[in-house]
């Protein structure tokens, strides 16, 4: 009999493809995915139970179905998604209590694997350039998903204190990008105009949805544990990604930015918390040591590879991309290459 | 006790829509061997994959299923990264290309540049240094001000190493830290490897918008511990200037008297990444914003360290912002080699104040030399 792994958190995209993923695996005989909502993907053959993870049904079925290898992916990013802030850190936080508080009574549970975020590191200008694993952040997160986050993390800490014998491996993802993924990120960068912070011009790392899947994979199947920072190799800057994205950018000055996310967030167009401010701000890059030494895994894309599948398959284009720079640019070499056949300083290339 | 309604998905067979979290785990207990091998014989996630040739080492087959899956069949056949990555050259074809005049080279390289710029095709490194815009823009635009204003005379360069780590350790002064990017322009002209200067600059600079940005993108991070070993260690030359605000900030009637070397925390990461340390002199940077007066309650209003008032400034508005066109002298000093102490030296404070002293020292009695034989402030 094989292993029997629950998934928190399946009925966004990532759950439900790490969930296919799972039943691919000659390993693992069953794959139960819990969700408080009904998948909006296909699941293929895997068991759902619709249920809050803060309810104790959940204790249940990891005891009846004999549990070994728990993925918690249902800490939620946006407050839209969980129908507002004070419901996204009930489900973040207390969900995250209760699951473990199921795997600690449960004697099969044998590893917990937690996908948490580089969001922990939070963004200050006194940050170090590269955040190591075992780095303290300067700025502890005070609102939203960093701080859920940074709250979530110590829980499972607390689990692993006390069930020693549960290999608990922790992943802190860089912000996901990719053909199919949606991030409060994501949707930044779809805007027609990117409102970006003036002055200042963050560098930022991402994550291919593919090599965040697969780490996830390899991390359940293995028996790593401890916590590992996720992240395409390099970095880009703010503008940089805007550009390749092909978008326009507006500067908008340090003080107004607060008023402007808040009107935007109210709309509804984008998610602007103060915390995506600071680290539109200052930005944050984590070393990625350890992932290569200790788990012995390189991402297929660099974070800028990552970046350009994200606009290339999501089909971001605009007024500059680089096809249309590059179209300008050759037309400007044309004239120029005509006004100097005209002016008659030429000769016939001899080197090729 | 609430029951979970359990929802199978997919696969299309005859398990019951809804049933209890019992029965769900029961169904699967016994679906577990037969049902699951013949399912997954059909299934359509391995369907279109040649079956495994031999039973790999298991990362290898989890992996070639990872990539398979990336593309769910729904979408359309993904574009290779490369057609995307490899941006066609969009200069002129070389074999039709006339001989273009100098100018028009210009003109075409311009544009080439524009293009990257605008198109973010650029390569930052993890610290935010961006090579490309420091040489051609940033330095740039400083090295009329290095050549033909400061006319900066650079000695002793040969005591910067060529290749590898090394800790530049230079006086702050000129109210304005135009010091420390007349140093970066001297290594860079002038070094015969021509090395990059990577700078640790206060945590002000990272705080404050538009400086920020250039900070970062000219090579300057965090001084912080963290930061300077992993420099070092990637063999890069690093800069310091150790006084920080009270050696920049300090009043004209202190020139050239170096202030409190900080806490030495430079010297522990140049023993930690046992590279040399290089002290470096500067002279003319102090007379350039002589500052006569400090609005201090002005400073804390707005934050800043300090508030100059100079001769110019702020009495003549933004003309109190041309610095005085004073001589420049750089000298580069003899190495102190920190690659002989052993493990654990960099944790010896004792050590640690000496190799500080030291350092501090040799600046010192060469600010004073190079004082004694300078003929004028300002030729």
């Amino acid at each position: 009999m094989g292993r029997v792994v629950m998934v928190t958190g399946v009925s966004r995209y990532l759950g439900g493809r790490f969930t296919q993923l799972l039943q691919a695996d000659p390993d693992i005989s069953r794959v139960i995915g819990v969700d408080v909502v009904p998948p909006k993907a296909d699941l293929g053959d895997a068991e759902f139970v619709r249920a809050d993870i803060r309810n104790p049904v959940i204790g249940k079925v990891i005891a009846q179905a004999e549990v070994d290898t728990v993925v918690h992916m249902a800490v939620l990013a946006t407050p839209l998604d969980a129908g507002g802030r004070a419901m996204m850190k009930e489900i973040n936080v207390i969900g995250t209590m209760q699951l473990l508080a199921a795997c600690q009574k449960a004697p099969s549970v044998r590893k917990l694997v937690v996908k948490s975020s580089t969001a922990v590191y939070g963004s200050s200008p006194q940050d170090p350039a590269l955040f190591t694993e075992d780095l303290e952040p300067n700025a502890m997160a005070r609102s939203g998903y960093a701080k859920d986050s940074v709250e979530v993390e110590g829980y499972v800490r607390g689990f692993a204190r006390r069930r020693p014998d549960v290999a608990v491996t922790t992943l802190r993802f860089a912000n996901f990008v990719g053909p199919k993924v949606t991030t409060p990120l994501t949707s930044y960068f779809s805007l027609p105009v990117v409102p970006t912070v003036l002055g200042f011009d963050p560098r930022m790392q991402f994550v291919h949805e593919r090599d965040g899947l697969e780490v996830l994979w390899r991390v359940t199947l293995g028996d790593h544990g401890g916590t590992f920072n996720i992240a395409g190799d390099g970095v880009v800057t703010l503008s940089q990604a805007i550009r390749r994205a092909g978008r326009p950018s507006i500067p908008l000055p340090q003080p107004a930015a607060p008023w402007i996310g808040q009107a935007l967030r109210r709309l509804g167009i984008a998610d602007f918390s103060s915390e995506q401010l600071r680290f539109l701000s200052y930005g944050r890059v984590v070393d990625t040591t350890r992932m290569k030494d200790v788990l012995g895994f390189t991402p297929r894309y660099s974070t800028r590879e990552a970046f350009d599948d994200f606009v290339a398959r999501q089909g971001l284009h605009g007024p500059l991309s680089a096809d249309v720079v590059g179209a300008v640019e050759d037309r400007v070499n044309d004239v120029l290459g005509a006004v100097a056949t005209r002016s008659g300083g030429i000769k016939a290339v001899s080197d090729a | 006790m609430p029951d979970a309604r359990v929802i199978p998905i997919g696969g299309g067979d005859d398990r019951p829509r809804r049933a209890s979290a019992a029965d769900a785990v029961a169904a699967g207990a016994s679906r577990a061997s037969g049902e699951r091998a013949r399912r997954r014989a059909g299934s359509p996630l391995l369907d279109g994959t040649p079956p495994p040739v031999e039973a790999a080492a298991p990362a290898r087959p989890a992996r070639r299923r990872t990539a398979k899956k990336a593309a769910p069949p729904a979408t359309p056949p993904p574009v290779p990264v490369e057609t995307v990555l490899d941006e066609p050259e969009t200069g002129a074809p070389p074999a039709a290309a006339p001989v273009l005049p100098e100018w028009e080279r210009k003109v075409a390289a311009t544009l080439a540049f524009v293009r990257r710029r605008l198109t973010g095709d650029v390569e930052v490194d993890e610290f935010g240094f961006d090579p490309e815009l420091t040489d051609h823009v940033l330095l740039a635009m400083l090295r009329p001000l290095y050549e033909h204003y400061f006319r900066v005379e650079v000695r002793g360069i040969e005591n910067v190493p060529a290749d590898g780590g090394a800790l530049v350790v230079a006086n702050h002064s000129g109210t304005v830290p135009l010091d420390s990017l007349m140093t970066q322009i001297a290594l860079l002209d002038h070094h015969p490897a021509h090395r990059h200067l990577r700078m640790l600059g206060a945590d002000l600079v990272f705080q404050t918008p538009v400086i920020s940005e250039l900070a970062r993108k000219s090579g300057t991070t965090l001084a912080c511990n963290a930061d300077a070993e992993r420099l070092l260690g990637k063999g890069e030359l690093v800069g310091v200037w150790p006084e920080g605000f009270k050696g920049i900030g300090k009043p004209f009637s202190e020139r050239y008297k170096l202030q409190r070397f900080g806490r030495g925390g430079f010297v522990s990461a140049a023993l930690k990444a046992g590279v040399p340390i290089v002290p470096c002199s500067i002279i003319g940077a102090e007379e350039i914003y002589p500052i006569l007066g400090n609005m201090k309650s002005l400073a804390r209003l707005l934050g800043l360290p300090y508030l100059p008032v100079t001769p110019t400034f702020p009495w003549l508005g933004p003309l109190g912002a041309i610095p005085l066109p004073s001589k420049w002298i750089i000298e580069f000093g003899e190495p102190v080699h920190t690659d002989g102490y052993g493990p654990g030296s960099a944790d010896d404070p004792m050590l640690v104040f000496n190799l500080t002293d030291q350092v501090r020292e040799t600046i010192q009695h060469t600010l004073y030399r190079l004082l004694m034989a300078r003929r004028s402030i300002f030729f």
